[in-house]
């Protein structure tokens, strides 16, 4: 394991290769893996877009004349729209298809489906899909970069990607944070992509759920595991919130909602467990009065939200420019 | 095809029930063994030299899913045990009979009845009728049968039948829809998992109704640590049970899956690194009694999936032969033992007069080069597909003739 880059942020263009070196890769399907000036450098990026998000004039023409398809063949909402609107401020024509209107339905592989939306020329796929795997599959059949939007249980990188710049933004730094995961980490691609990701980068890491939702051997991923919610909270620095995936769970995992809330619910007393001024995050949508009691979700000062929605948009305006530098005939992916 | 002339395979190693193989000459006439080792052909035989290759049993393969001919001949399969997870499945007299049938002369099949009707788990399926038409053993399928009464039952009876019960050992409950090992691997893939343990508990369940039934039990993959350690104690203790195992789990861990590649998605699914090092003890020590090939080739519409959602399953008879022999070069077991596991012993589960060169035997002989290099081709397979978990990988061994019942083949 390669020690995480630990320099301060500001004015450091020596923290990553140059040019083409600093991101090396076609695609974006998980962030396991990924070296820490990689993961660095797409959070560098992104800053430029957070100051232009809000500005009043929010667009610029970099991916003119570019067509990106969202290819979600997994129910979304947010994530959905975030990409749209990351492409459209970018400049890019894009498209959405969604599986339900698609072809998919009609019993259609889902390898001839990608080699459709290959011949189309697209710059960039987008793809959500139910099945962990599912977007490596497609990636290795389709021509242009694939950005994963989230596989099944496996990754949602660029979620990994904001968390990590709504703590960074808020905190300055990544590495030494005592940081909290709690929730359904077995059937979260969210806890998978924040745990590689700020592990990556430095964090002290802790992962709290019910025996039945932890995955077997987390301790593999550098992450502290825990049961026992209070004791995962004290002196924490972030308390990251995971949403019950019942649509997910075969079988019971958990008596009942409201016993969760018991032993899992971030409420206002729990959370002064941790630090005075620990953050709290959700990568929504949020169950609230389960996994999060709406006092604490809006908290003014503490809950962070909102802002992860709006790094969301400025994350993925970085992974589509960059992952598309080939495209636009700049020195990009090898 | 009519009775085959006599034939005299002559300077060959023949591969004997023990020890290393010795050289010598093998002699077959009507379809059988008459002689071996100083013998001479006689006038009117056909010759054939095996300038020094193996004279060996034809493999007999306890446990496919398919009958795929050119897939089995390439590698000295003359006899494979069909597996009941058939459409329709073997459940009932005429599929069984149908299916004895299939594929002769050249290669003899003999089907595995269905325990339950539909395989569902439920109800005994006509077992003593199916035994009529031609049925060698009884078979679970690919599951595991979850209602412990109807085991019970199904245990008894065929032990008033003298048939041996060929179970799949995982707790269906604790397994769910898993497709991988619960570990590191399966944690980071984001995979349905379910604990290795799942094995232990359904053979420790039926080795207890196999025990207050006395039936013949045939665990036919046994392929974690703890799973191993009941059914060594188990023959420790005069149970007549007896365990198999693929060559995927001596050969593979569940490192293998790490690239989601559905070649590698297999039932029960590979498991840890230490429980293929157990499996290989197993296979030393002779707790494990038969390797098979689990023959199951299957295509795109079936692979060509995301992990989850792919069937489980590989094209194994190719590479059943040259993966044993890997063993043999490693040290693990002698060259007798190679072929106790992929001839004799799943012959003598099935109660057929093969899998052994003795007098009288069923003349299926394999020419064999256990030395000849080839490396594994998914596009270039003689089965009927390419989903192989070996693909590309070097091995050593091929066959270089096959003779069934004293008939060459192909």
């Amino acid at each position: 394991m390669t020690s995480p880059d630990t320099r301060p942020h500001q004015g450091s263009p020596d923290r990553y290769p140059a040019g083409s070196a600093a991101f090396p890769h076609r695609d974006l399907t998980g962030l396991a893996g990924l070296a820490p000036w990689e993961l660095l450098y797409l959070l560098d990026e992104a800053q430029q877009w957070v100051e232009l998000n809000r500005q009043s004039h929010k667009r610029v023409d970099r991916l003119k004349g570019l067509t990106i398809i969202n290819a979600f063949f997994e129910n979304s909402t947010r994530t959905l729209l975030s990409f749209e609107i990351a492409g459209k401020r970018l400049g890019a024509d894009v498209v959405n298809m969604h599986a339900a209107q698609s072809s998919v339905k009609k019993g259609e592989t889902l390898i001839d489906t990608a080699m459709t939306l290959n011949a189309m020329h697209a710059d960039a796929i987008v793809i959500r899909h139910q099945s962990s795997g599912a977007v490596q599959l497609i990636a290795d059949k389709v021509d242009c970069p694939v950005l994963n939007a989230g596989d099944g249980q496996h990754e949602h990188p660029t979620q990994g990607l904001l968390d990590a710049l709504t703590i960074r933004n808020a905190k300055g730094e990544i590495a030494g944070l005592k940081i909290v995961i709690c929730g359904d980490i077995l059937h979260s691609r969210v806890a998978r992509s924040n745990i590689h990701c700020l592990t990556t980068l430095g964090a002290d890491v802790r992962v709290c759920a019910p025996p039945a939702l932890m995955p077997a051997d987390i301790e593999a991923l550098k992450v502290t595991p825990f049961h026992d919610f209070n004791a995962a909270l004290a002196g924490a620095d972030v308390v990251m919130m995971l949403r019950l995936q019942q649509e997910r769970m075969e079988g019971q995992f958990i008596p009942s909602p409201r016993e969760y809330r018991h032993l899992f619910g971030l409420s206002l007393d729990r959370l002064a467990r941790a630090k005075p001024d620990a953050m709290v995050m959700h990568p929504g949508p949020m169950n609230r009065g389960i996994e999060i009691d709406s006092n604490v979700a809006d908290l003014a000062d503490r809950s962070h939200i909102t802002r992860q929605v709006e790094m969301g948009v400025a994350i993925r305006m970085a992974c589509l420019d960059v992952l598309t530098r080939k495209a636009r005939g700049l020195e990009g992916w090898a | 095809m009519s009775n085959p002339g006599p034939i005299t395979f002559t300077t060959g190693r023949i591969v004997l029930a023990s020890g290393e193989p010795v050289s010598g000459a093998l002699r077959a006439a009507d379809g059988r063994i008459v002689a071996l080792g100083d013998v001479a052909p006689e006038p009117g035989d056909t010759v054939i030299n095996a300038r020094g290759a193996l004279i060996a049993p034809g493999l007999v393969d306890l446990g496919v899913f398919t009958i795929d001919k050119p897939a089995f001949h390439f590698g000295g399969i003359t006899r494979a045990a069909l597996m009941p997870d058939q459409n329709p499945p073997l459940d009932r007299p005429s599929t069984v009979r149908y299916a004895a049938q299939s594929g002769k002369p050249d290669l003899w099949v003999h089907p595995l009845a269905a325990a339950t009707r539909g395989l569902e788990g439920r109800e005994l399926a006509e077992l003593a009728l199916m035994r009529e038409a031609g049925a060698k053993a009884v078979s679970t399928g690919r599951r595991w049968i979850a209602d412990s009464g109807t085991m019970h039952r199904l245990l008894s009876y065929c032990a008033m039948l003298g048939l041996t019960v060929i179970t799949h050992a995982e707790d269906g409950g604790l397994t769910g829809h898993a497709v991988a090992t619960a570990g590191e691997m399966a944690t980071r893939l984001g995979l349905p998992a379910a604990p290795p343990e799942a094995e232990a508990l359904a053979i420790a369940r039926d080795l207890t109704l196999a025990g207050m039934t006395g039936a013949r039990l045939h665990f036919r993959q046994v392929t974690t640590a703890r799973g191993l350690a009941l059914v060594r104690a188990a023959k420790a203790r005069g149970l007549p049970v007896t365990a198999g195992v693929t060559p995927a789990h001596f050969m593979l861990s569940d490192i293998a899956i790490g690239d989601f590649r559905t070649f590698t998605r297999l039932s029960p699914p590979l498991r840890s690194e230490a429980d293929r090092q157990a499996v290989r003890a197993a296979l030393a020590d002779g707790t494990i009694d038969v390797i098979a090939s689990g023959h199951d080739p299957r295509g795109p519409e079936d692979k060509r999936l995301p992990f989850a959602d792919a069937e489980p399953g590989m094209a194994g008879a190719e590479t059943l032969l040259p993966l044993t022999l890997g063993l043999v070069r490693d040290g693990v077991i002698d060259m007798a033992r190679a072929f106790a596991l992929i001839a004799t012993n799943p012959a003598r589960l099935l109660g057929v007069n093969a899998g052994q060169l003795v007098a009288g035997a069923e003349a299926d002989i394999a020419l064999i080069d256990p030395d000849r290099p080839w490396v594994v081709d998914s596009d270039k397979m003689a089965a009927a597909a390419g989903n192989t978990p070996f693909d590309k990988q070097g091995v050593q061994g091929r066959v270089t003739a096959l003779f069934k019942g004293g008939s060459p083949v192909g």
